[in-house]
């Protein structure tokens, strides 16, 4: 007996016309599909790259590795405007923004980009300022060998690049309406930030899927709470009141508890005296009224809206005033970075510092216990001994990403055999 | 180290008083349930009274003891999860995953 009401078609999955066949994983252990997605997709889809209070005065800059593209793009705060280039020097093709080791990332305030091998300089717009021995050269127009722009364009905050020569919609048209409905949130307060990463051996698409359902929660991390709390979560399981589908985008918002009024035996002592923990600081900053994209299913008490940006990107925000991103950055077929960050309003008493620090600590437990089945996962899908999966209806976001990823996927090999 | 209120703590103090996360977490895998056991035990049973001390300081000014009481207090944070979930240091079946913390706040 569904808990939460189904839409008139009775499944979420019909009612996003998506089949409720099994579905294969071909497209997550495939080293040729990788191939293809990285042309189709990280070289055309808008990319959330960071944030711009990371660029807070003028030159200002960070660099962004993004393997999948084949690129390293620079950041850089020209003026009010943020600016991106593809991280190559113009003269003999040398990375210009690094230190130490060329494939790590960096950041940073300069006047001007330096390159190491000659020492040709590029202001922060980009022009080719400085040529080393300019008499030496032959016919050179300093005017033409500026850096490479990148398309970039900032939403709420979030800085997007797309390595497109030309995108194909701006970047408010690529978000679209669900993801533009958190339009004044309070982004902008949240400047308190941890930082998680780790490679992690198994294709980016996996971790999506294991970060766009709750199906798991309950049996995975039935320990990380009190047995007066798991032993019922997991004979009832878990069912999100709300999914919603926009374009490539997608969305599960949960129902919430208040933690603060739950009896001791179902919480842990460390949560009470702390006043915190997965959910977030019990005692959450005042920030107003909220976005309308924001709780659509109007629950209440209500948990979290997960918002999937496709690709590569989720930002998922809390009911209890703060918000967390994921990204997902291919290294190969069975690789990827990842990276989290919590995003909180900075405390102004140790007491919230410490609630804070219980929020945190508590994510990276649940984040090691997600991160160790992907790489069991990736080596058993390679196996190809079971080769299709049943997925369930609270499973229905993962069957989206797979589907979107393969139509874009077959849009960009009709591209080529239309220009062929 | 820690504010004479707190000389039941200071035992505890040369072990877990550590400024980052990198250090406390690499603490709690090094260490034996009994002495983590123990840290707790203690740190529970002024945890309250350890939180409001700090309390009576702004974030930016405050002492070195009670710098050192709020360090502690991140490490009672980064244990108990040992003490109250795992009965083990190391979160359960996560041999070979990590996720480092490479950026966190000043204070």
């Amino acid at each position: 007996m569904a808990r939460w009401p189904k839409p008139t078609e009775g499944s979420w999955t019909e009612h996003f016309g998506l089949s409720t066949e099994p579905i294969s994983y071909e497209d997550s252990i495939s080293p040729s599909f990788y191939e293809l997605e990285r042309e189709a997709i990280f070289k055309r889809a808008w990319l959330n790259v960071g944030r711009d209070d990371q660029l807070p005065r003028n030159g200002s800059y960070f660099t962004k590795e993004i393997t999948a593209a084949r690129t390293s793009v620079i950041l850089v705060r020209d003026g009010s405007e943020v600016r991106a280039f593809h991280n190559v020097c113009r003269h003999r093709g040398n990375k210009l923004v690094w230190d130490d080791y060329p494939g790590e990332e960096t950041h940073g305030v300069c006047r001007q980009f330096v390159c190491k091998y000659h020492g040709w300089r590029y202001g922060t717009d980009g022009q080719l300022n400085f040529v080393q021995q300019e008499d030496q050269f032959f016919n050179l127009d300093k005017s033409q060998c500026g850096l490479l722009p990148v398309h970039c364009d900032v939403w709420e905050g979030f800085v997007f690049v797309n390595l497109a020569e030309q995108p194909a919609q701006s970047l408010r048209e690529f978000l679209g309406p669900m993801m533009t409905g958190l339009d004044g949130y309070p982004f902008g307060l949240m400047t308190e930030r941890f930082t998680y990463r780790a490679e992690i051996r198994s294709n980016w698409k996996l971790y999506m899927d294991a970060f766009q359902e709750f199906y798991h929660a309950p049996v995975l991390h039935q320990k990380q709470t009190p047995p007066d709390w798991s032993g019922p979560a997991l004979k009832n399981g878990f069912e999100a009141p709300h999914y919603q589908i926009d374009g490539p985008h997608r969305l599960v918002s949960t129902a919430g508890i208040r933690l603060y009024e739950l009896p001791e035996n179902m919480r842990k002592p460390i949560e009470g005296l702390t006043r915190s923990g997965n959910f977030g600081p019990w005692d959450p900053p005042e920030l107003g009224e909220m976005p309308p994209g924001l709780n659509p299913a109007g629950c209440d008490p209500w948990g979290l809206d997960s918002f999937q940006m496709f690709p590569n990107f989720t930002i998922l925000i809390w009911s209890l005033g703060w918000y967390l991103t994921y990204h997902y950055w291919p290294t190969s077929y069975n690789t990827h970075i990842f990276e989290s960050t919590l995003y909180f309003v900075p405390p102004k008493t140790a007491r919230e510092r410490l609630a804070l620090e219980m929020a945190a600590t508590t994510f990276k437990e649940y984040g090691l216990q997600d991160a160790n089945t992907l790489e069991a996962t990736q080596t058993m899908l390679e196996s190809r001994a079971v080769t299709t999966f049943p997925l369930c209806d609270q499973e229905v976001l993962c069957r989206h990403l797979h589907k979107v990823t393969g139509e874009w996927v077959d849009d960009y090999r009709r591209g080529i055999e239309v220009s062929a | 180290m820690l504010p004479v209120e707190f000389s039941g703590l200071e035992p505890f103090a040369a072990k877990w008083c550590l400024a980052t996360e990198r250090e406390r977490y690499a603490e709690r895998l090094q260490s034996t349930m009994e002495e983590m056991q123990a840290f707790y035990d203690a740190a529970m049973a002024c945890g309250e009274a350890a939180i409001a001390y700090c309390d009576q300081f702004s974030l930016d000014e405050m002492p070195d003891q009670a710098v050192n009481l709020m360090n502690l207090l991140y490490s009672l944070i980064a244990i108990s999860f040992s003490i109250e979930c795992w009965s083990q240091p190391r979160v359960p079946d996560t041999g070979a995953a990590y996720l480092d913390l490479i950026v966190e706040p000043a204070r």
